[in-house]
Parts: C-alpha cells; structure tokens; sequence
C-alpha cells in the first residue's frame, strides 16, 4: 500500500493536501485498489459547497459505486476533468494524476480530526484485521 | 416441506417489535364485514365445463374481432403481423425478465440490444434502456432522472396538460417520496395547448419540462416551436422530456432533432396487442451525457477473450443490486417479452413498412376527421395538425353515444370529460390502419342518425 507523507486521510480512506489557501483531494491507494478498475468517477461542480464528511463524489468500479467524502468543509474550485476520459488514473497514480478535486477549505483547524500517514496504515491494518 | 422461511418465533419477535398482539391486528382498519368474506363457491366442475363456461364469459365482450374500434387515448389498435407472435413464442425466449447471465443469454440480450437500437433511431437518441412497464412508468422515471441529473438541486417538475392524464397521474405517485413537486401549465380549451407565456417563469429552478407529441388531443406541434421551446427550457438549465408515439416517429422528426433530452413513449402499438390494458412497454431513450443516470437494464454489444461479437448487460453500477439505497431508481428488471415483440415487429416492418403504417393511420385519421367534422351538431376542435387521434365537439354527452355506437357493434371514443371539465361533450377519436374506410363511413352514419334522435 503506497501513501503520501504529505497528506492527511480519513476513516473513510481518501486524503487531501494542503498547500497554501488550496486543498487537493482525492481517494487512498488502500481505496483503489478495493475497488478495484475505476470506470467512472461523478465529480461536483465548481462553486459547489459541501461540509466535512458530505458526499461530494461517487466512484464507480467495475464490482461497486461508492461515496466519496468530503475531507474537510469548502468550496469546489477546480475538479479533474481528466477523470472522465480517464478514469484509469485513480487507479494508476491515486495521489497524484488521479486526483478528484481542488477546494478552498473554509476552516483549516478541522485538519485535526484527520489522521497522519502513520495513524491511517494503523486504521487499514485494524480494517483489514477485521475482515 | 414448508417454504415459509419465518418460524413462529420469528413472528412473536417481530409482532413484539411494532407492538402488537397477533397479526390479524394488522388488518383492523379493514372493515370487519369484509376482513373474512364466506367465499360462497359453486361445487367444482370438470375441465371441459369450466372452457366452456369461460368461453360463454369471455363473449360477452366486445372484441376487436367484432368490433369496429375507434377508441385510443393511449392504447391503440395496431395490426400485429403474425411473425411476431412466432418469435415471442420460441421457448428460448420466452421469459418476462432480463437475463443476467450473458454465458447463456446471448440472444435474449441481442435481442434486448436490437431493440435497444431500433429505439435509439425512432427517437433520435444515443442510448436507449432494455424498457419499462408502460409508458406512464417510463414518464415517472423519466422525471425523476431529470432530478437526479440537477444533483438534487431542483425538485420541480413542470408538466404541460397536454400529457396523458393518467400518466400524470403516475408521475403523482412518485414524488411525494423524494419530495418532488409537480405543475401543470395552465391548460387553454380553446386552443387545446397550455400558456407558453408563465412558461419562461415556472420553469425557474425546475428540473423538466415534460410534453408530450402527438399530445393527448393527437395535435402536433411544428418542429420549429419545439425546437423553440427546447431553447427555452434549455437556457432556464432545465431539460426536455418527450413523450412520444413510436408508430407517429415513422413519419414526422425525432425528438432528438428538436432538442429532447429524454424521449419515452407506450410502446404497446408495436406488435402488442392492446390486452386489455396490459402488460405494456415502455420506452426510454436519453442523450449519452445523461447514461450514467438512466434506470432499467442496458444491454451492450462488446467482445469475447476470442474476439468475437457478444452482449452483455452493462453499466450495472447504476442499479440497486450495487448501488443498493443510493441507487436512483428501483427499476432492476424490464419488460422483456413486449420489448421483444416491438423489436420483431420493428424489423419485420423495417423503416418503410412504419412510414406506411404511419401514412395509414394519418390519411384515414383525416378521412374520418374532414367526414365527422361535416355532419350537422358536430365540430372539429383544436387548429393544430394532427395525426391518428383528433377532437370532436358532439351534440349529446360522449357517454350517450357511445352506448348508441356499441350498440351499432362500434367501439366509439374517449369522452374527454372525464379529465377536463371544460370539454364537456368532446370526445377523442382515434384512426388507425386497422381501420377500412366501410368502418369509417359506418361510423359517420351511425353518428348522424345518433344525432338526429331526440
């Protein structure tokens, strides 16, 4: 299972990334590789506005379509139009061509309620104990 | 061996669940009278008996092969070639559901993708479903999908009055659940249309316009009004869902060439007989850019590891099997058999065999309707083209001559005001190849000699 030191992720495996007054956000390698060949990834649009823990994208694989949840609150800039020619890129290169979208976050200190690249390969262990 | 997979302590858990002490409690607010009612059956009869007494039943009605018929309204009396009940009738395809299994369903599914493309070119679409329950259903789906496709954002659907009023009615059925409301334009009975002019303001945030062409009166609009309309249902970001006669799409532009985003239709007039009102079939076809938020079954024509042609069912991630409550629609199933017998019938007829059937319908139509329109009391109504179905202003209530009509062995016309109170005494007739020209002018004499008695 490939990670970014970068990121920061979530109990329900995506991760985004901070930088500057923009955030990037997409799903973990633990979560594309669950779901095996993306075929479809339905992205929000621009202006769009969502709280943490909102749907804002659901991915479509060739065995399931999950829901994809937002990181932290904001609002949509920029979305992945690579996505829908390509979808395959979630799967090649999740935290970096397969990217979802780009956010402005509205309050940086709910940062605090995600988990550190050590902390979520803690959480998939726990997950994959579980099973 | 029992097949009733609860036990009995099954059922005390679940009757101490939603607190109650037995399950005939949950049939108390069925009336005590008739919660029991003493079956008071005749003794049996043997087979032989039984035929003939459903014969004697079933004479009693009057049938099309008695009956001159001008009755539509929705479900039509269209000639069924006798090829397609050969095909239907072939036990490998013989089944009223999608098959899942493409390893043993080749020709079910190329079947269903056949159909599927016969659809998709009637209405100028890009892709179309394996189909619905009838033509109301595939409207209510249609609506809700123009829903979904807002992403939630807009819950109004505006419907013209022109539609089918029972379809209407379905579509009511299904929006009070995702709490989705419905207007109907204002309806103008001189014209038979609805105001275009409030138009431009309902549609402000809604998420369809919903019209149907021919609509219920057999009026069509002009392809460049539609076209207009499209326009401006487009730029008020909503989209246009038609309602469209398949037989009517053999002779005059697909929706898709106006500007529909979605186009159903009742597909019974293609090699189902009416049947007493069912089973039917719905089509459904929609713009590609909106694939991904059709319901029903796809079926789609891909290779095997050898590289030869086969079909599968596809894009399944949409469906409830997977999507499970995200799903958007619960539609998981079709109408297989009435799909497959208008796709037989389609091919049988192939696009110049529609075109004449068309041609049929819409010359005899206007033969009847110049005919009607001629005798003293009654009156063509509405200014508009039409096409197999036209309105009539009768001198005495549709009901009375109706009697008076199947008396005379005719199946007589819709009374239209059963769903519009302004059009007292209008009634809607129907012509199509079935038809003779002796059946018309048998029904042009019957009404004057009905009009002429006091």
């Amino acid at each position: 299972m490939k990670l970014d030191k970068n990121c920061r992720y979530t109990e329900t495996h995506e991760w985004v990334r901070v930088a500057g007054n923009l955030a990037t956000a997409g799903i973990t390698d633990h979560a594309q590789s669950e779901l095996s060949d993306v075929v479809y990834v339905e992205l929000p649009e621009v202006g769009d506005v969502f709280d943490q823990g909102e749907v804002f994208a659901t991915v479509e694989s060739v065995k399931a379509a999950a829901d994809v949840y937002m990181p932290l609150s904001g609002e949509i800039v920029e979305v992945n139009e690579e996505l829908s020619d390509s979808p395959e890129l979630v799967n090649e290169d999740p935290f970096g061509e397969g990217w979802f979208i780009r956010f402005a976050p509205s309050d940086l200190s709910e940062l605090d309620d995600l988990m550190t690249p050590e902390e979520y390969q803690e959480h998939v262990a726990k997950e994959e104990g579980g099973h | 061996m029992s097949y009733i997979p609860h036990t009995d302590s099954d059922r005390a858990r679940m009757l101490a669940e939603i607190g109650v002490e037995s399950i005939g409690d949950l049939f108390q607010d069925v009336p005590e009278s008739v919660r029991y009612p003493e079956l008071k059956l005749p003794p049996p009869l043997s087979e032989v008996e039984i035929l003939r007494e459903l014969r004697a039943m079933s004479e009693e009605n009057a049938d099309l092969d008695h009956y001159a018929c001008f009755l539509g309204a929705g479900a039509y009396n269209h000639f069924v070639p006798s090829v397609v009940g050969h095909i239907i009738g072939r036990s490998e395809f013989y089944t009223a559901y999608t098959p899942y299994q493409p390893e043993i369903s080749q020709g079910t599914l190329q079947a269903i993708f056949e159909y599927q493309s016969m659809v998709c070119a009637l209405t100028g679409m890009d892709v179309a479903n394996a189909s619905h329950y009838d033509g109301a259903t595939s409207l209510a789906e249609a609506a809700l999908m123009s829903v979904n496709i807002s992403r939630g954002k807009r819950h109004k659907i505006i419907v013209s009055p022109t539609v089918h009023p029972e379809y209407r009615a379905t579509l009511r059925t299904y929006t009070p659940g995702p709490d989705l409301t419905v207007e109907t334009l204002n309806f103008k009975p001189q014209t038979l249309n609805f105001e275009v002019e409030s138009l431009k303001f309902e549609l402000d945030n809604a998420a369809c316009l919903i019209i149907q062409q021919p609509d219920f009166f057999g009026q069509l609009a002009e392809a460049s009004e539609l076209k207009h309309l499209a326009d401006v249902v487009h730029k008020a970001g909503a989209l246009l869902i038609v309602s469209a006669d398949p037989i009517s799409l053999g002779l005059f532009i697909p929706p898709g060439e106006y500007g529909a985003d979605i186009v159903v239709g009742e597909g019974q007039s293609l090699g189902n007989p009416l049947n007493f009102g069912g089973p039917y079939l719905g089509l459904f076809a929609c713009r590609e850019k909106y694939m991904r938020r059709m319901p029903g079954r796809l079926a789609g024509e891909t290779v095997d590891t050898e590289g030869r042609r086969g079909f599968v069912l596809t894009l399944s991630a949409r469906e409830q099997h997977i999507r499970r409550e995200r799903a958007t629609s619960n539609i998981c199933t079709n109408q297989a058999l009435c799909a497959l017998a208008a796709g037989a019938y389609l091919a049988a007829m192939g696009k110049t065999g529609l075109r004449k059937v068309a041609e049929l319908c819409y010359h005899k139509a206007h033969y009847a309707a110049q005919r009607i329109g001629a005798l003293p009391g009654f009156d063509l109504v509405g200014s508009r083209p039409f096409f197999k179905e036209f309105v009539v202003r009768c001198p005495k209530p549709p009901s009375e001559i109706n009697q008076a009509l199947l008396e005379r062995g005719i199946i007589g016309g819709y009374d239209l005001s059963r769903d519009y109170p302004q059009l007292e005494n209008h009634m809607l007739l129907c012509v199509t190849e079935m038809n003779t020209q002796e059946e018309i002018n048998r029904l042009v004499k019957a009404l004057r000699e009905i009009s002429a008695d006091t």
